[in-house]
């Protein structure tokens, strides 16, 4: 069944849009690889093809995790549905 | 899906066997590359190897020099080589390491001849060369005698989530049918090199990663100006939707599935402990990181791509794979293997893990690779320090 979103592991916060975008108010469909499980979610944004959806409110100092792992810190506060990305969240690394 | 057991290619005098047959040029050093390819451009069939270095290098760089050159002369995806540099010495000294192959090797130096009269010498022994290799008929060789490379490039998340998978299916089916396989790129496992570690067959393999991995981190400590935030990820990774370099390691790290490696590998280091995979210490440059798994003596690559990398080397063919359907539509003539339908979720990993198994045998068995075909043959030396 197609798909709007793909989440990688339950733990994830974050999901990747993987049409080509999305739009601002989309009802979207997600699927979670791991267990092979569904969800959904509406967007507050347009993100295109390839960039991430938070999937629940994350404030300044939380770890993103995706593939089941800390991937980075938010820098900027992000609600349920916006996009993130660089504007929003930092590496740990370096 | 029942997987092949055999492909065609050709066997070298030491017992591997090549998936391409090239007659190589090889400079010694940045002078004799004008030499090198005019010898190429004079025999119809041959391939010269031009690149930036080889004079007033020392120490371990000096060694790496010599471990590409000879390594890539060695490599069984090559019938024959000439080898011109400046200098007797060292032009010999490489002529000897890729004799112990046993494989037609002939070196040539410009001194006290000059340019035109070594083209000449040279020209008549790479013409003798390549008709021989002609002559070469690919034959049945088992699957175990492919060293199967990977590397990916210009990734975006589509990589972590489908092409880089799809790789690691590929090497979770052909590991246990006796194939070497190796990984590299020290730098873009960062972030993820403690989950890598665990994946040393044994602890002084892990141990060994670690090692490689914080001497590298330590190098970038000391160097680094910022947070590299303008190399890593790169631009193109960012269009592409990766963040940091954490998501780019971890998307990095899917390629190889559920394998365990059994060594650490320096750059161009042949591997010498059998079957399964190894992890080299490269840099995670595209052109640099092939030319090194090239040199350690792997014949065929495979390199997943989500914005669309376009690299390709001079002797190991390098299969591309997608997952983005929009590089798919805008730039199809540079993917061999097209598994964007995993995002519409029409094909599931271990369909899209056969479909890179079918095209790269394909491409052991001689389909050119559309990097071969649009004429990459990108040849880089990894340089460690300034030269003397």
């Amino acid at each position: 069944m197609a798909t709007d979103i793909i989440i990688h592991d339950k733990k994830d916060n974050v999901g990747v849009v993987v049409i080509e975008k999305i739009t601002p108010k989309q009802d979207c469909k997600c699927w979670i690889m791991e267990g092979d499980g569904s969800t959904s979610i509406q967007s507050m944004d347009e993100i295109p093809l390839g960039h991430k959806i938070a999937m629940v409110d994350l404030k300044e100092g939380d770890t993103i995790l995706k593939y089941g792992h800390d991937i980075g810190k938010v820098v900027k506060s992000i609600k349920k549905g916006e996009h993130v990305h660089v504007h929003n969240v930092k590496t740990k690394k370096w | 899906m029942e997987i092949p057991k055999s492909f065609l290619g050709y066997k070298r005098e030491n017992g591997r066997a090549g998936t391409r047959n090239h007659v190589i040029i090889l400079p010694v050093d940045d002078i004799s590359n004008a030499c090198a390819e005019a010898v190429a451009n004079n025999i119809k069939g041959t391939i010269a190897l031009p690149h930036s270095y080889g004079r007033l290098q020392f120490g371990a760089d000096l060694e790496l020099h010599f471990r590409t050159m000879i390594g890539t002369g060695s490599n069984p995806n090559v019938a024959a080589v000439i080898v011109i540099g400046i200098e007797p010495k060292w032009t010999k000294k490489i002529v000897d390491g890729i004799a112990k192959t046993g494989k037609p090797v002939e070196g040539f130096h410009i001194e006290r001849t000059g340019d035109i009269g070594t083209v000449m010498k040279a020209s008549k022994k790479a013409q003798e060369f390549v008709m021989w290799a002609s002559e070469k008929q690919r034959e049945e060789c088992p699957i175990s005698d492919l060293w199967i490379s990977v590397k990916c490039g210009e990734s975006d998340t589509t990589s972590g989530l489908a092409a880089n998978p799809t790789v690691g299916n590929l090497m979770d089916k052909l590991e246990p049918l006796g194939v070497h396989l190796c990984f590299g790129e020290t730098s873009e496992l960062t972030g993820a090199e403690k989950v890598c570690a665990t994946r040393g067959a044994t602890k002084e393999a892990s141990d060994k990663f670690m090692n490689t991995w914080n001497s590298y981190n330590d190098f970038i400590l000391k160097e680094a100006t910022d947070d590299l935030s303008e190399s890593q990820p790169t631009a193109g990774n960012i269009a592409g939707g990766l963040t940091t370099i954490e998501e780019k390691a971890f998307g990095n790290f899917q390629k190889i599935g559920n394998c365990k490696f059994v060594d650490v590998l320096e750059p161009a280091e042949e591997p010498k402990k059998g079957k399964g995979l190894y992890f080299m210490d490269t840099s995670s440059a595209a052109a640099e990181c092939v030319t090194l798994q090239a040199a350690a003596g792997f014949n065929i690559h495979l390199f997943p791509t989500g914005q669309g990398n376009i690299v390709g080397n001079p002797i190991e063919p390098v299969v591309k794979l997608t997952a983005n359907p929009l590089t798919v539509k805008g730039m199809g003539e540079h993917i061999d293997c097209d598994v964007s339908k995993i995002l519409s979720r029409e094909m599931n990993m271990s369909e899209a893990g056969d479909e890179l198994i079918k095209t790269t045998l394909r491409v052991a068995n001689g389909r050119l690779t559309c990097a071969e075909a649009l004429g990459h043959k990108e040849f880089v030396m990894t340089k460690l320090y300034r030269s003397a």
